[in-house]
């Protein structure tokens, strides 16, 4: 789970998921602390249904 | 009188050091006097300004078995000779031995103050472990390239003792330790670009200044199946630590990486966690370290049931100028504890 998709395609991460922010990639100060939350729930669980789909090479699971 | 010549003390296993072959490999060090096998060629490369005077051999497998004892007998064997040098080797695509000769050049050059040198294959296990420490001389894969080593290292070896500066591992034959060197260039750095792109253009030769590291390729894990009953661990390079950074991850080019229990953690608090990573604003991540490491909604998504359990511990390093050797092998330390732990999969989080 990260920002910058062209230095995890680079070192070879294979189930990449695309993060916010380099300094907060789970969050986004800008937003109240509820809607926060549920921001990072929804990466959180885009990174686990990626852990759950099969891939045969590097894959960027946009949103 | 005289003129003093340098002394040198060479180091070889069982094998160049004639005692035997893999029926040998776990004689302890021991000492001869003078030049012996490969030590014969290295002598006359050396010509009448450094003299051999002592020859550590210790067998390949007591070694790599016992590498700090072996280390340590190395040494008080070498100490005796009085040396000015070490030299170790080559040991070609010997892994052991390569080993071997890096652990004892790092010793002589920490424990004694002396300059080391030693010479393998490129591919040698030993390569990686210590070039950044050490002068490596490049050799061939097998002994065939014996010829070839011996005058380069011993053109290397006269130039350490006496002290000169050590030019680019190009011009000396040595593998690339990874330092950069303050030059004074013809051209400004703008022109020579434009030379490079120009000649890449035309379809010319030309050298990098700056060569990328080499990357791994892992063939992808299959899925989970069945995430209701996976246990999730969280990794980061983001730097998230208990507050204080009890284990001092350096806040760039890290060399360790930290492993922290947050069983019954529900939440990383800025309280009780920050940041140790010196490469973006820390405000963000000290002010609440969820936003690096998502533990607070992973707990909640294990109390729904979505998944099986949060792993006991999270794994932290700081990625900051931190070298591609280094996150490799923490990265195969970290997988492998947990795949003892039985950890199902990772949310690896990077900043």
């Amino acid at each position: 789970m990260c920002t910058v998709i062209p230095i995890s395609l680079t070192v070879g991460a294979n189930r990449i998921v695309p993060t916010v922010a380099i300094p907060y990639p789970l969050g986004n100060p800008e937003l109240t602390a509820e809607k926060e939350k549920a921001l990072r729930r929804q990466l959180v669980i885009a990174g686990l249904q990626a852990l759950e789909t099969p891939v045969d090479g590097q894959k960027v699971f946009e949103q | 009188m005289a003129e003093r010549k340098f002394r040198v003390v060479h180091y070889l296993n069982q094998f160049f050091g004639q005692v035997g072959g893999e029926d040998k490999a776990n004689i302890p060090p021991e000492a001869r006097d003078g030049a012996l096998g490969p030590g014969m060629g290295l002598k006359a490369a050396l010509g009448p300004e450094a003299e051999i005077v002592g020859t550590v051999i210790c067998g390949d497998g007591y070694f790599a078995e016992n590498i700090e004892t072996a280390t340590a007998q190395t040494m008080e064997l070498v100490k005796k000779f009085n040396p000015d040098l070490v030299v170790a080797g080559p040991a070609f695509n010997a892994g052991r031995y390569g080993t071997a000769c890096g652990a004892v050049c790092v010793a002589a050059q920490e424990q004694l103050k002396i300059p080391a040198l030693t010479a393998m294959f490129a591919e040698n296990p030993g390569v990686d472990l210590y070039k950044k420490e050490l002068y490596i001389v490049a050799t061939g894969d097998s002994a065939a390239s014996m010829r070839q080593a011996l005058p380069k290292m011993a053109a290397l070896m006269l130039k350490l003792l006496r002290g000169e500066s050590i030019g680019h591992p190009d011009e000396e034959g040595y593998i690339a330790r990874g330092i950069r060197k303050n030059i004074i260039a013809d051209k400004p750095g703008a022109a020579r670009a434009v030379d490079m792109l120009v000649a890449k253009v035309k379809g010319e030769p030309f050298t990098s200044e700056l060569p990328m590291p080499k990357f791994d390729r892992v063939a992808p894990n299959p899925p989970i199946k069945d995430m209701t009953q996976a246990t999730i661990a969280l990794v980061t390079s983001g730097g998230i630590v208990p507050s204080g950074n009890p284990d001092r991850i350096e806040a760039s080019s890290a060399t360790k990486f930290g492993k922290y229990n947050i069983a019954g953690v529900d939440d990383l608090t800025s309280e009780a966690y920050e940041t140790a990573h010196g490469g973006y604003d820390p405000t963000y991540a000290n002010n609440d370290p969820d936003r690096v490491v998502p533990l607070d909604v992973l707990r909640d998504l294990e109390r729904e049931g979505k998944i099986a359990q949060v792993f006991d511990y999270f794994y932290s390093t700081v990625g900051n100028g931190t070298s591609v050797a280094n996150s490799a092998q923490f990265g195969a330390e970290i997988a492998q504890d947990l795949k003892e732990a039985g950890v199902d999969a990772v949310l690896l989080t990077s900043t």
